[in-house]
């Protein structure tokens, strides 16, 4: 089913004018009520009134996770504070998060982006929607829980976690689709297997909505056997909106992305020129109608390319490829971001460690491993096995504070880190995908 | 009496602790005694050498975080009981003990155990009150 064919299989000229009339209407929005926007488009020389055609949008200049970080909490709000109804946010590089800040309109939006997601795969109001992401600031779970209220389906707000009780209601509620990370499906997966359960019988499931984490064709295979159901991919960050900004259709051939939503630009990450169709670069992505905080020009580090050729599901908007990496450091560790930045501002909170550690980043059994190695500083006296495992546990309090997640932290002699000549490798990511 | 006892952090790779007992070995320095408390990913290691404080010394530059402390040299009576009156003197007392280990070599007829006790001042008071026999580092065979 197509959930809004005017928008989903609008025309070319129709999407553009309508792209055009409403990136006017954002980039006057941002100058009049943002002084960030202001700012930056005075010392780039432009006015809202040069943008007269899609392509004017290059003389806008970008805006970058280093300009939310200098915004924190709220710089970037474009309406009074008494039209904000909600907030989410994510971890940023500082170890203050990126708050985002949504209008009612912006919540519609958001609503009716996920609900286009959830008929590409095969959803309507009959559905029984499982919504195991997790539910808070993360935009996973209420992101998934609103487009699934705008369709009317029954949503089953179970967040994340309790894996048993998932399995229960998946049995007894009859759910038909689930949204939630692809190493928590996995995780069902082997839970479903384990009790004996058999998908089409004991298991109703049809569709599974996965995404805020990478993921391989491996793992896709995996889910779709063990729990038999057709899995789609659905792309967002909470900068932008959170999930929903595109998805893929049954045909499983890239994510059709909200164009009357989202203005989609490619372009290489050094030069920042424009990339052709195809090629992979850095997504750059506009808010097209978004109140709250709009963004424009945002440099989302996400590399993919888009594709325009037409697809058989009839949909015309572009589509996205999946992520195949990123430009900065940030690493997605069972669908959290994290920065070693932030990393390193709790390490330096401590006077019994070096400033020098690593991350070991791995998959095993389908999930993400984190491993932190830190050194002893020189002079710590460590009498005591106590002593190591104390100062263990205030770390490893510390990360969960900053991060939202836990590591398995190692304590090593000060030098037992290998130094490196030049930029320090902090990270090793042994994950294949 | 009060003995000084080195502690050194060790990780749990092979091969680490034979870098610690090298780096002894090449600085002509003799083990008395030795223990290791072990947790998953690493070790403690404490002995007793004749100069801890030169031991430390060399490890801490060779990379090694190592420390000085005080535990108390204790002799025991080389025959069945010998250990249990020494822990029996201090539970009556209410001493805690934090952990004991015995050295390499003991001299004939004489057993040597190294002890850590919650209070060391308080442990050496009542241990002396009842007549068990303390040594000096220069004892520690």
């Amino acid at each position: 089913m197509i959930w809004n064919k005017e928008m989903e299989c609008a025309d070319r000229e129709t999407m553009r004018a309508l792209q055009l009339e409403k990136l006017q209407k954002t980039v006057k929005h941002g100058y009049d009520n943002v002084p960030h926007y202001k700012e930056a488009f005075d010392k780039a020389g432009v006015k809202p009134e040069d943008i007269k055609s899609l392509e004017d949008i290059t003389k806008l200049p970008f805006i970058t996770k280093e300009n939310l970080a200098a915004n924190y909490p709220t710089g970037l709000f474009a309406v009074p504070h008494e039209d904000i109804m909600r907030i989410h946010a994510s971890s940023g590089t500082t170890g203050k998060p990126k708050i985002v800040g949504y209008t009612k309109s912006d919540l519609d939006m958001w609503g009716e982006c996920v609900a286009r997601g959830l008929a590409m795969a095969g959803a309507d109001k009959s559905s029984v929607i499982q919504v195991a992401y997790g539910y808070g600031l993360f935009t996973g779970g209420l992101g998934a829980h609103i487009g699934a209220e705008t369709m009317g389906a029954m949503v089953i707000p179970m967040s994340s976690g309790n894996t048993q009780k998932q399995i229960m209601f998946m049995q007894d509620m009859k759910s038909t689709v689930l949204c939630c990370t692809p190493s928590y499906a996995l995780t069902i997966a082997e839970q479903v297997e384990k009790a004996g359960l058999v998908p089409g019988k004991d298991i109703h499931l049809k569709a599974g909505v996965f995404g805020a984490e990478p993921w391989t064709q491996a793992m896709r295979d995996a889910i779709e056997e063990r729990l038999g159901l057709r899995a789609h991919d659905i792309y967002g960050l909470s900068e932008i909106m959170g999930p929903g900004v595109s998805m893929s259709c049954e045909h499983n051939c890239g994510m059709h992305v909200q164009e009357d939503y989202f203005y989609m630009e490619i372009v290489d990450p050094d030069t920042l020129e424009p990339v052709p169709d195809g090629e992979k670069g850095e997504l750059v992505i506009t808010t097209l109608g978004k109140e709250g905080m709009p963004l424009i020009r945002y440099r989302t580090r996400d590399i993919c390319y888009l594709m325009r050729e037409k697809c058989e599901c009839g949909r015309t908007t572009v589509r996205m490829s999946r992520v195949f990496g990123r430009t900065d450091d940030m690493l997605i560790i069972r669908g959290v971001n994290v920065f070693p930045s932030q990393v390193e501002t709790v390490i330096a909170k401590f006077d019994e460690l070096t400033v020098n550690y690593k991350l070991y980043v791995g998959r095993e059994n389908n999930t993400d491993t984190f491993e932190l190695a830190v050194e002893l500083a020189e002079g710590v006296e460590i009498e005591d096995i106590a002593f190591v495992e104390n100062l263990r546990k205030k770390i490893d309090r510390a990360l969960r504070d900053m991060l939202g997640i836990g590591c398995k932290i190692t304590l090593l002699n000060a030098g037992a880190l290998p130094r490196s000549e030049g930029k320090a490798v902090r990270v090793e990511d042994t994950r294949k995908l | 009496m009060l003995v000084k006892q080195v502690s050194i952090f060790v990780e749990n790779t092979t091969g680490r602790l034979a870098d610690v007992t090298r780096i002894l070995a090449d600085a002509g320095i003799d083990l008395k005694a030795a223990t290791i408390a072990d947790a998953a990913d690493f070790g403690i290691l404490r002995c007793i050498v004749e100069d801890a404080d030169a031991a430390k010394k060399i490890l801490n530059e060779k990379g090694f975080n190592a420390s000085v402390s005080e535990v108390i040299a204790v002799s025991l009576d080389n025959k069945p009981g010998g250990f249990h009156r020494v822990l029996q003197i201090l539970a009556d007392e209410k001493v805690g003990v934090k952990y004991i280990y015995s050295t390499i070599k003991s001299a004939e007829g004489e057993a040597v155990i190294m002890m850590k006790a919650a209070d060391n001042d308080k442990a050496i008071e009542v241990l002396k009150a009842n007549d068990v026999k303390l040594v000096s580092i220069n004892e520690v065979k």
